[in-house]
């Protein structure tokens, strides 16, 4: 899909599209890119530089926590909540903006709390979430939860808002009611919206995990991370990036790979 | 009095947009009456009200001043019996061409059955015979145009608004449906206002001929067009339809 900029049909652009760089799969690039990091970061490793660990510490320090389990139960624990409190976080943000775009009052009501609670660092949750929720599960949701919601809704809101006129009023010419015009135009048009929501969403679900964690956590990749700072072991905290970037990663592809079924109609300009 | 009542009725409407310093007489008061049955063609330089003047009577924009009446009564809003075939064609881009034509008649209860068939006649009609399950997307700008006239003229309506709606076909494809059109007029005994550039289709089409000048926007003249019926190629090369050419180009570079 990458030589596919020729709308405007000048001549110029066919040697370019031919030759070089252009015709490499994107894939490729990418993995030429995380190759060369790695690079890098072998060269870096070698140098000896304080603060950075070699490559095969990171490896080792990841191959440690595998054997003794550690890995997989943190894993799934942080995986749990972020999961969790994403999924309630976009479930509950996509109605409230989808109601705050549609009505006015609504609007009037929400927004501004929304706006003042979005400055709000989710951290600064936690005594609040403690007092409520106690030490379980229930406030490390919470502040995920907290998180996912606040990132969302204002872009879904704004799709909502942003709902081409002219095609409210080409539905309202064919005889749709106000319901009709919310369900069969609104809503699909808002549509990538809600998509680049959710991946906002998931991004800032990942990045509250270590603020999540802070709650009295037992096991959990952020949790660990904590551990190992107390204990100035850099190839674990290291480690645990990449595995949380990388399961970050994971879902933002496969929520990209839906993408095209689901909002494949709209026109790339 | 038995007076005919118009089928549109513009009783001194009149449109500014923004306020202050800053705002702009889009539409001075100005009246007009299209008769039941009448094709009227619009034509002025851009930006002369053409496209508000026909959306008031849509229901979508609301005049400053005076009314507008649909058959006596005055138009509350849109409705299904004024189709609207919108400059920007409007298409919903989540929907195939078969879904956007049949948009209309499923809002109006029509069976789904029915609704099918009926889409499929007039995307034959407008020529999108095999781009039924095609996202407006991939489309060109002129089939983009030709279904959003099939999704207007799907739900047969009394009144036909149509904004420019073949701007951007080829001479061939509008001759054909202009054609089209005037025998979709004929038979259904429909409305229609038409808005357009091209003098030479302002003439063919129209039983009347508004021309507008901006600056404020307003009506320049009206003609009345008494060229034969059915429009054929040889009207259209015809010294009467020369003359009517004449009268409207000069009408509308305001000499
Ligand atoms: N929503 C709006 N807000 C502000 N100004 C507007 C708006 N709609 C139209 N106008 C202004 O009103 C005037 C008339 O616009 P209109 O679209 O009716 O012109 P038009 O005759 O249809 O032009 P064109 O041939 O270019 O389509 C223009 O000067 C335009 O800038
Ligand atoms: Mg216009």
């Amino acid at each position: 899909m990458s030589g596919r900029s020729n709308t405007d049909g000048g001549g110029t652009e066919i040697p370019e599209a031919e030759s070089g760089v252009t015709r490499i799969p994107s894939w490729v690039l990418n993995l030429i890119s995380a190759g060369v990091a790695i690079a890098l970061w072998f060269v870096i490793g070698a140098l000896g530089i304080r603060g950075i660990p070699s490559p095969f510490e990171v490896l080792q320090a990841g191959i440690n926590a595998a054997q003794k389990g550690l890995l997989w139960t943190d894993m799934l624990a942080s995986f749990r909540r972020v999961t969790l409190g994403l999924i309630l976080g976009v479930l509950v943000a996509i109605p409230t903006a989808f109601i705050m775009g549609w009505y006015r009052v609504a609007r009037a009501i929400v927004e501004p709390w929304i706006q003042f609670l979005r400055t709000v660092p989710p951290i600064a949750l936690i005594p609040l979430v403690i007092v409520l929720f106690g030490i379980g599960e229930t406030p490390k949701v919470m502040i995920i939860f907290f998180a996912a919601f606040m990132t969302s809704v204002i872009s879904i809101y704004q799709g909502v808002v942003d709902t081409d006129r002219t095609l409210i009023n080409a539905a309202r010419v064919l005889g749709a009611t106000d319901r009709q015009v919310f369900l069969k135009v609104v809503v699909p048009a808002a549509m990538p919206f809600v998509f680049v929501g959710v991946r906002i969403a998931l991004a800032a679900s990942w990045g509250t995990l270590i603020a999540s964690e802070l709650v009295a956590a037992q096991e959990g990749l952020g949790y660990r991370m904590q551990i190992a700072g107390i204990y100035f072991d850099l190839p674990t905290i290291y480690f645990n990036i990449l595995v949380i970037g990388l399961i970050g990663y994971a879902m933002d592809r496969l929520l990209q790979a839906s993408e095209g079924r689901l909002i494949g109609w709209q026109e790339r300009k | 009095m038995n007076a005919v009542i118009p089928k549109i009725e513009f009783a001194g409407v009149s449109k500014s947009y923004g306020t202050g310093s800053k705002q702009f007489q889009a539409i001075e008061p100005t009246s007009l009456a299209i008769e039941d049955r009448s094709f009227v063609t619009v034509v002025g330089p851009s930006g002369c009200g053409k496209t508000t003047l026909m959306l008031m009577a849509a229901g979508l924009v609301e005049p400053d001043t005076g009314s507008v009446k649909v058959s006596g009564k005055p138009v509350k809003g849109p409705s299904p019996d004024r189709g609207v075939v919108f400059q920007q064609f409007a298409l919903f881009p989540w929907l195939t061409v078969q879904k956007n034509v049949e948009f209309g008649l499923k809002l109006a209860g029509v069976p789904a059955a029915e609704s099918e068939s009926r889409a499929r006649q007039y995307i034959d009609l407008v020529g999108l015979t095999g781009f039924e399950n095609n996202l407006p997307k991939t489309l060109s700008g002129g089939m983009k145009q030709r279904c959003a006239i099939a999704r207007a003229w799907a739900v047969d309506p009394e009144i036909l608004l149509m904004d420019e709606p073949f701007g951007a076909l080829d001479a061939l494809t509008r001759v054909a449906l202009n054609n089209q059109l005037l025998d979709a007029w004929s038979q259904r005994k429909s409305t229609v206002m038409f808005i357009t550039h091209d003098v030479d289709e302002a003439v063919y089409l129209a039983t009347d001929i508004v021309v507008m000048a901006a600056r404020p926007g307003r009506i320049a003249k009206r003609i009345r067009v008494d060229l034969p019926w059915p429009r054929t190629e040889e009207v259209r090369f015809s010294a009467e339809f020369a003359e009517y050419r004449n009268t409207v180009w000069h009408a509308v570079h305001g000499v």
